[in-house]
C-alpha cells in the first residue's frame, strides 16, 4: 500500500518536473529560483484550500462551499478593517479563522446531524455564502484605500526571502502531514472515508470524524480568505469565483480518491503545484489564458484514469499463497 | 443512523400515500408561492407576464428530467451546462460558414450526444466516478468554447432559427413551453412505464443486484449520459435561439441549478427513488419563485439564496421533523 502511494506522487512529480523541463528549455527564465517562489507565492492559496478539501473528501465527503466561504471570511474581515481600523492583525486573522470555523461547522454539523448528502449541502450553503455577501455589502466593492496598510501589509511580509503568505501554505503542509499521519483524528478520517462500517466497529464515530473535516476545511478557507482579500487588496461578491472546482480538481490530480479514503498532503500539494505552474506557465508561454480551462480539464480526466489504474491492481488478495496452492 | 422498521398493521391506502408523498407537500408549496406571488405583486396574474416567467426554467427542466433518471441510477452529470456552451459555439461557428436552421439543429443535437457519449464512456467504459469526470468534462468543454471564442461572440443566426427560443405556438404558449409539456411526458413513460424506467431504478437501489438481474448496467448508464448529453443539446438550441448570440460564458453555474431542480424534486442524491412529476412541480416552484422575487425588485443573487435554503430546509425540515417525534 505504502508502495502505490509513494508510486503515485513520485508519478506526480515527474509530471511537473517534465511540464517544467518543456518551458525551461525554451524559456529559462521561468525556472529561475527567484520565478520559481512566486509561482509557489501565487499557488499558495490553492494549497491551503486543497490540503482541507482532501481531508473533506478522505470522509467520503465533498466541500463545494470552500470558494464562497473564503469570499464571505474576506469581506466579512474587510468590513472589519473598515469598521474598526486600530484592530490589530492577528484578532483580524482569529477572526477570519473563527468565522470560517463556524461556516465549516454549519456544514458538517447538517451532513453529522441530519445525514444530507454532503454534495447537496455545500451547493446549498455554496449559494446561500455568496447571496449573503451581497446582503452584506448590497454588491459594493471594498477597495484597496479602503483597508488600512497593515491590513494589506501581512501577506506580502518577507521572512527570510520567502512572503508570508507562501510560509503559511509551508506550515500547513507540515501541521497537516503531522496529523494526518501521526494523531487519532488524522487515522479517523482515512479509516471513516476507506470503510465506514468497519470504522463504525472501531469505535470511531464516522459523523462526528466528517464534521471535524469540514470545520477544518472551514476554518482553512477562512484564513485563506483573509489572506486572499488582503493580497488582492480588494473584495466583493465574487471574489475567487468557481474556485471551488479547481481546488477539487487539485486534490484529482494530486491522488485523492473521490471514493474516501485515499490521499495524503503530499497528493493534494503536488496536484496544486501542478495546475499552479500550469496557471503560470502559460502567460510565459504565450498561449491564450483561454486554453487554462481545457487543460486543466484534461488534467483532471487523465488523473482520474490513472488513478483508476493504480487502484485496479493491488486488489485485496490477502491470502495469495493459499490461493495459488489450490 | 439506525432505523428501526416495524411492519404496520394495515397499508396505506393509495390515496393516503399519494396525499402524504413527496409530490403533493411541493404542489401545495408551489400553490401557496403562486397565491402569495399574486397578492404580493400586482403584475403577476397576467397572461403574458406568467409566459415571460416559464422561460425560467423551461430549458433548465428539459436538462432536469434525462438528470433525474441520472441521479436515480446513482450517477450525476455536472458537465451539462459546459455542453450546452459547446453545443451553442458549435451552432455559432456552423452559422459563419452559412449553415442553415436545419443544420444548426443537426450539429446541437450532435455536438450534445458526443458530450453525453464521451462522459458514458469514461464512466462506464473505464469504471470512473462520474462525479470527478463530469468535473473534468466541464472544464474540458467549456474550455474549448473559450479557445474557440475567447472574449468573442458568435451573432447572426438566421432569423428561422429565432422560432425555437422566442416563437408561439397559439397565443401565450410558447414554442419552449410546449417543447418541455411534450419532454416532461416522453421522460415520465420512459421512467414510470417502461422496462428501461424499472432498469433505472433496479440499478440505483443495487448495482450489483441488478447485474445480477441481468440488467445491462454499463449500457443502461452509458444510454442515460446520452439522454443528457441529448437534452442538453435541446436545451442549448432553444437557449441560443432565445438569446440570438453564443458567448463561452452561455449558461455557466446551470449545472447546479438543474441538480437543485432535481433534488427539490424529491430524487434521492443518492439513487434509487425519485419521480417526473416531482421534478416537474419542482421547476414550476423555482420558476415562480425566480419570477415573482424579480417582479418585486429583488436582485438576482437574493434569488440564489433563497433557491440555496430551499435546497437544504426542503431536504432538512422532513429529517428535524421525524426527529423531533422520534423524540
Amino acid at each position: 500500500m505504502k508502495r502505490i502511494l509513494a508510486t503515485r506522487e513520485l508519478l506526480l512529480l515527474v509530471a511537473i518536473g517534465i511540464v517544467l523541463a518543456i518551458i525551461a528549455s525554451r524559456f529559462p527564465a521561468f525556472v529561475t529560483p527567484a520565478n520559481l517562489t512566486v509561482v509557489f507565492n501565487d499557488t499558495s492559496p490553492l494549497i491551503l484550500l486543497a490540503i482541507g478539501q482532501m481531508i473533506v473528501i478522505l470522509t467520503k465527503c465533498i466541500d463545494l462551499s470552500v470558494a464562497a466561504n473564503l469570499a464571505l471570511t474576506g469581506m466579512v474581515v474587510a468590513l472589519v478593517n473598515i469598521a474598526a481600523p486600530d484592530l490589530p492583525i492577528p484578532v483580524i486573522i482569529v477572526i477570519a479563522t473563527g468565522f470560517g470555523t463556524l461556516l465549516g461547522m454549519f456544514n458538517g454539523l447538517l451532513v453529522w446531524k441530519l445525514a444530507i448528502p454532503p454534495i447537496v449541502v455545500t451547493l446549498g450553503t455554496m449559494t446561500i455564502f455568496r447571496g449573503c455577501i451581497f446582503l452584506l455589502t448590497e454588491g459594493k466593492w471594498v477597495n484597496s484605500h479602503e483597508m488600512t496598510a497593515a491590513f494589506k501589509a501581512v501577506p506580502r511580509a518577507d521572512i527570510l526571502g520567502l512572503p508570508v503568505l507562501s510560509w503559511i501554505a509551508i506550515v500547513a503542509v507540515i501541521f497537516f502531514s503531522l496529523l494526518m499521519t501521526r494523531t487519532t483524528l488524522g487515522r479517523a478520517f482515512y479509516a471513516a472515508g476507506g470503510n465506514p462500517h468497519a470504522a463504525t466497529y472501531a469505535g470511531i464515530n464516522v459523523g462526528r470524524t466528517q464534521f471535524w473535516a469540514f470545520t477544518i476545511s472551514g476554518a482553512i478557507a477562512g484564513l485563506t480568505g483573509y489572506l486572499w482579500v488582503s493580497r488582492f487588496a480588494v473584495a466583493y461578491v465574487d471574489v475567487a469565483g468557481g474556485f471551488e472546482l479547481t481546488v477539487v480538481a487539485a486534490c484529482v490530480i494530486g491522488g485523492v480518491s473521490i471514493m474516501g479514503g485515499i490521499g495524503t498532503v503530499t497528493g493534494a500539494l503536488l496536484g496544486a503545484l501542478f495546475l499552479g505552474i500550469i496557471a503560470n506557465a502559460l502567460p510565459v508561454v504565450n498561449i491564450s489564458p483561454f486554453w487554462q480551462m481545457a487543460i486543466s480539464g484534461s488534467a483532471i480526466i487523465i488523473a482520474v484514469v490513472v488513478n483508476a489504474q493504480a487502484n485496479r491492481s493491488p486488489g485485496r488478495i490477502i491470502l495469495k499463497k493459499a490461493e495459488q496452492a489450490t | 443512523m439506525t432505523q428501526t422498521r416495524s411492519i404496520p398493521d394495515r397499508l396505506q391506502s393509495p390515496a393516503e400515500r399519494y396525499l402524504k408523498s413527496w409530490e403533493s407537500l411541493l404542489l401545495l408549496v408551489a400553490i401557496g408561492i403562486f397565491v402569495a406571488n399574486s397578492f404580493a405583486s400586482p403584475y403577476f396574474l397576467n397572461a403574458w407576464n406568467l409566459s415571460d416567467a416559464t422561460f425560467n426554467f423551461t430549458e433548465k427542466a428539459m436538462i432536469a428530467f434525462a438528470m433525474a433518471l441520472l441521479i436515480i441510477s446513482g450517477e450525476i452529470d455536472l458537465s451539462v451546462a459546459a455542453i450546452i456552451a459547446l453545443a451553442s459555439t458549435a451552432m455559432g461557428a456552423a452559422v459563419q460558414i452559412g449553415v442553415g436552421t436545419e443544420g444548426l439543429v443537426v450539429i446541437g443535437l450532435a455536438v450534445g450526444v458526443l458530450c453525453g457519449a464521451f462522459n458514458g464512456f469514461l464512466v462506464t467504459g473505464l469504471g470512473l466516478p462520474s462525479i470527478v469526470v463530469t468535473i473534468g468534462t466541464m472544464s474540458l468543454f467549456r474550455g474549448i468554447s473559450f479557445i474557440i471564442l475567447g472574449d468573442q461572440a458568435y451573432r447572426g443566426y438566421p432569423p428561422e432559427f429565432a422560432f425555437f427560443g422566442q416563437g408561439y405556438v397559439w397565443w401565450v404558449i410558447s414554442f419552449e413551453f410546449v417543447l418541455f409539456a411534450i419532454i416532461a411526458v416522453i421522460y415520465a413513460v420512459i421512467l414510470h412505464k417502461t422496462n428501461f424506467g424499472r432498469a433505472v431504478y433496479a440499478i440505483g437501489n443495487n448495482a450489483t443486484g441488478a447485474l445480477f438481474s441481468g440488467i445491462r448496467v454499463g449500457r443502461v448508464k452509458f444510454i442515460l449520459f446520452l439522454l443528457t448529453g441529448l437534452m442538453s443539446g435541446v436545451a442549448a438550441i432553444c437557449l441560443t435561439s432565445r438569446l440570438g448570440s453564443t458567448r463561452p460564458s452561455i449558461a455557466f453555474g446551470w449545472e447546479l441549478e438543474i441538480v437543485t431542480m432535481v433534488v427539490l424534486g424529491g430524487v434521492n442524491i443518492l439513487g434509487g427513488s425519485g419521480t417526473i412529476p416531482g421534478v416537474v412541480i419542482a421547476a414550476f416552484v423555482m420558476g415562480l419563485v425566480t419570477f415573482g422575487l424579480g417582479l418585486l425588485n429583488v436582485p438576482g443573487i437574493v434569488m440564489s439564496i433563497v433557491i440555496g435554503a430551499l435546497l437544504i430546509s426542503v431536504i432538512a425540515l422532513p429529517r428535524l421533523w421525524s426527529m423531533w417525534r422520534q423524540a
